[in-house]
């Protein structure tokens, strides 16, 4: 079936795992995943919890389509108020773990209260129990997984967990499965850090899709939809062959990729770290720095990255637990770390991308934290003895050094772990921090792509790209082609964008499907899989609802139109060089038409009007 | 023509739709624990390998059988066990050199790759061309044909 029809909830203060009916009013409401746990968190947390409070709750969620052979069907979220911004969190991961959950009989886990020692939750079916996680606790994520599988002796159990950032604090842990997937963003393992919840592991053997709504039209339509991933140039060729590094060259030449702190738009290294440059020879032992490309669970796409690193770069000498092949380098990462900072060292980056997988912290985040504090180094703000080495701008050593320290938790590595904004707030120049809601900035420059900066400044979980992927038309042409470089229209295709993610979110697919999927190839799979009548129009009022749902949560957090805004830097420092030189983002035009458009006021609530016609 | 199920390890990219497919075409659900096909990951050698039973031609598993459960069947050559006959004595699982087949303790039975009839849901499922069904006397044909590609390459003097 599409829905197991049952939610387990754990109380950690208690220590005890109750079964619950789903509620399925809701799920015709709010489909599954983020949506559905989303709904369940703002109607039992109060807004203004401290996120590290035991007050607060985290769910980890699937969709329908999870655990099915609809392509990419195997993704899970975790939903929580985020440790890094306070606003509403729903972190996404492929991998195994999301499928196996399905699988073991569960739609979603809610999370409450907080364990007076570090336990972790095993799930075998019905066979639910906490254990103790002291063996665990002070463990890497790699370690919990294999302590975990080698104590249960069996090799197919799907681990969860944080590493030893989620344990100490780093305010953008996050929860590692299956090694290298990630819910990544927001901080929500430090939010199960702070609930003495190491791991989860799972065992499913009950399966799904026994029921579903139509078993035949389901296999047909799930075929029909895998078709069009195959026959769509970047589902079908350019993810799978370069991953989302595709994009390293492409959006250089665009002049919006973010180098040092933002202070430039394109890198001069920028090839070195491509997805191009993972194809080819080492001078030093003749191999590739990418192995193979793999697939999330049921993903006919298959844009991972599997590479080995170079067992002469400084970085791993005398580390031969670093030498075999691991998961990396993705657009993002190689972003965050690479160009960021100015490093153009691509196997020092896979280096700190492996030790993000490890320890389980949000590439993005740090590496743009690294900026920032690359930039106080270079103002003389941090010195070399505040900071325990010198950390000039490119440095590939500092930025190994400083990832090091803050997995371990230890010198300038602590203060690190804070993330950028106060890092920047600390040291007397907030301004520096490159995000908005204190969650940094991707791998797009809003001044080279101005509907990102849009999206940015109202995402909400903070800046992020997957809330609206405008890249998508503004870049590649998707659905349609837009203007990089001007600001009208794109109020209304930030909206599309994030009322249409905020389905795929909800339905167990992975967002990358978009590239090739429209709701409209969405819309029957859920249709014959889901019970009741999922026709286009209820998806797309869906998508609206839960997008303003999250704002209302955000509104009672203390979250303000203020906030829906970008670092001065974006908007009256201008571009240098490439397509975009002269430009700053246009922020300030687009926001108020982006309010209107959604139906808010100019404060950015959401009128009375807009609450009624979608049922909240 | 007899056919019989191709691997290719290098293809794979471990998503998994081959053991959907098994477990939905045998059981009626989605649910890899009830795969007959299985996809190893060898992490750090970053391999994902298929395996499933090859229907080996002196099979060892059928000559086993103490009850003769498993029976090749015509059409396809596969050997195949007849649950309506097994005993669940697991005899089988031990004689297999390749540990493919298994016992699954809710029906009580063993279970074993039987190529589906002829229609193997795996290889259809497959978006890689990792796992195909192809001619049982060339399984290596694709192989001959890309280094037959590869030979003779030098330039050569013409007549």
């Amino acid at each position: 079936m599409a829905w197991n029809r049952k939610l387990l909830r754990v109380d950690l203060s208690k220590g005890t795992c109750k079964a619950e009916p789903l509620n399925m009013e809701w799920a015709q409401e709010y489909l599954g995943q983020r949506g559905l746990a989303t709904k369940y968190f703002v109607e039992e947390v109060d807004p203004k919890v401290d996120p590290l409070a035991p007050e607060n709750k985290l769910i980890m969620t699937t969709g329908p389509l999870t655990g099915t052979v609809a392509s990419t069907g195997g993704r899970y979220s975790v939903v929580t108020k985020g440790a890094l911004t306070g606003a509403i969190a729903c972190s996404n991961s492929g991998g195994y773990f999301g499928a196996e959950l399905k699988f073991s009989g569960w739609d979603m886990i809610i999370f409450e209260g907080k364990s007076p020692k570090p336990v972790y939750l095993s799930i075998e079916d019905d066979k639910v129990e906490l254990r103790d996680a002291s063996h665990l606790w002070g463990k890497t994520v790699f370690q919990t997984e294999e302590i975990i599988k080698s104590s249960h002796q069996d090799p197919q159990i799907r681990v969860s967990s944080i590493g030893r950032s989620g344990e100490n604090g780093v305010l953008f842990a996050c929860v590692v499965n299956d090694l290298h997937r990630a819910a990544g963003r927001s901080g929500v393992g430090t939010v199960m850090g702070s609930k003495n919840l190491k791991a989860v592991a799972v065992r499913g053997k009950s399966g799904s899709g026994g029921a579903l709504k139509d078993a035949k039209g389901f296999m047909a339509a799930t075929k029909a939809a895998k078709k069009v991933l195959a026959d769509n140039a970047v589902t079908g060729q350019g993810l799978p062959k370069y991953g989302t590094q595709v994009l390293m060259n492409v959006i250089n030449e665009m002049g919006a990729l973010p180098t040092r702190n933002h202070r430039d738009v394109q890198f001069e290294d920028a090839r070195k770290i491509s997805g191009e440059a993972m194809h080819e020879k080492r001078p030093t032992d003749g191999k590739t720095h990418l192995v193979t490309n793999a697939a999330c669970f049921g993903c006919t796409i298959a844009c991972g990255r599997i590479s080995r690193i170079d067992e002469t770069h400084f970085s791993v000498v005398n580390k031969p637990q670093y030498w075999g092949a691991s998961g990396g380098l993705e657009y993002e990462a190689a972003w965050a770390l690479g160009a960021a900072n100015g490093v153009g060292d691509l196997e020092a980056l896979q280096y700190v991308n492996v030790l993000c997988n490890e320890d389980g912290f949000d590439p993005i985040t740090f590496g743009a934290t690294i900026a920032a504090a690359m930039e106080l180094y270079d103002l003389g703000i941090l010195t070399k003895e505040q900071i325990g080495l010198e950390a000039p701008f490119g440095s590939a050593q500092a930025l190994v050094e400083l990832a090091q320290m803050t997995a371990q938790g230890i010198g300038f590595g602590k203060e690190l772990g804070m993330g950028s904004a106060r890092l920047c707030a600390k040291y007397g120049r907030p301004e520096l921090s490159m995000g908005v809601k204190k969650q940094e900035f991707p791998a797009y420059d809003s001044r080279g792509i101005q509907g990102m900066g849009l999206g940015y400044a109202t995402s909400n979980r903070g800046a992020c790209h997957l809330r609206a992927y405008t890249v998508a038309s503004e870049v590649l042409g998707i659905p349609v082609k837009t203007d990089p470089l001007v600001t009208e229209g794109k109020a209304d295709l930030v909206k599309a964008f994030q009322d249409a993610t905020s389905v795929f979110d909800s339905a167990g697919v992975c967002a990358f499907t978009t590239f090739a999927w429209s709701l409209a190839d969405l819309q029957p799979q859920l249709d014959t899989a889901c019970e009741g009548d999922w026709t286009m129009e209820k998806l797309a009022l869906l998508g609206e609802r839960i997008w303003n749902m999250e704002r209302l949560f955000n509104n009672a957090a203390g979250f303000t139109a203020k906030d829906d805004d970008l670092p001065p830097r974006l908007k009256t420092e201008a571009a240098k060089t490439g397509p975009a030189k002269g430009l700053v983002n246009g922020i300030d035009k687009m926001r108020p038409e982006y309010y209107k458009a959604r139906g808010w006021t100019p404060e950015g609530v959401p009128t009375k009007e807009t609450l009624d016609r979608l049922g909240l | 023509m007899q056919k019989s199920l191709h691997i290719d390890a290098n293809k794979c990219t471990g998503c998994l739709q081959c053991e959907m497919a098994c477990s939905y075409e045998n059981h009626g659900v989605f649910n890899i624990s009830k795969s007959r096909i299985k996809v190893f990951n060898f992490e750090h050698a970053g391999r994902k390998v298929p395996y499933t039973c090859t229907q080996c031609s002196e099979a060892w598993c059928m000559t086993a059988c103490p009850v003769d459960a498993i029976r090749i069947d015509a059409g396809t050559g596969a050997k195949a066990v007849h649950e309506d006959i097994c005993v669940g004595c697991k005899v089988c699982t031990i004689a297999c050199p390749f540990g493919t087949v298994n016992y699954i303790a809710e029906t009580g039975k063993v279970q074993k790759c039987d190529l589906c009839g002829g229609e193997p849901a795996c290889a259809d499922a497959c978006p890689t061309g990792a796992i195909t069904y192809v001619d049982a006397d060339w399984t290596g044909l694709d192989k001959m044909r890309a280094w037959a590609g590869k030979t003779d390459t030098q330039p050569r003097a013409t007549a």
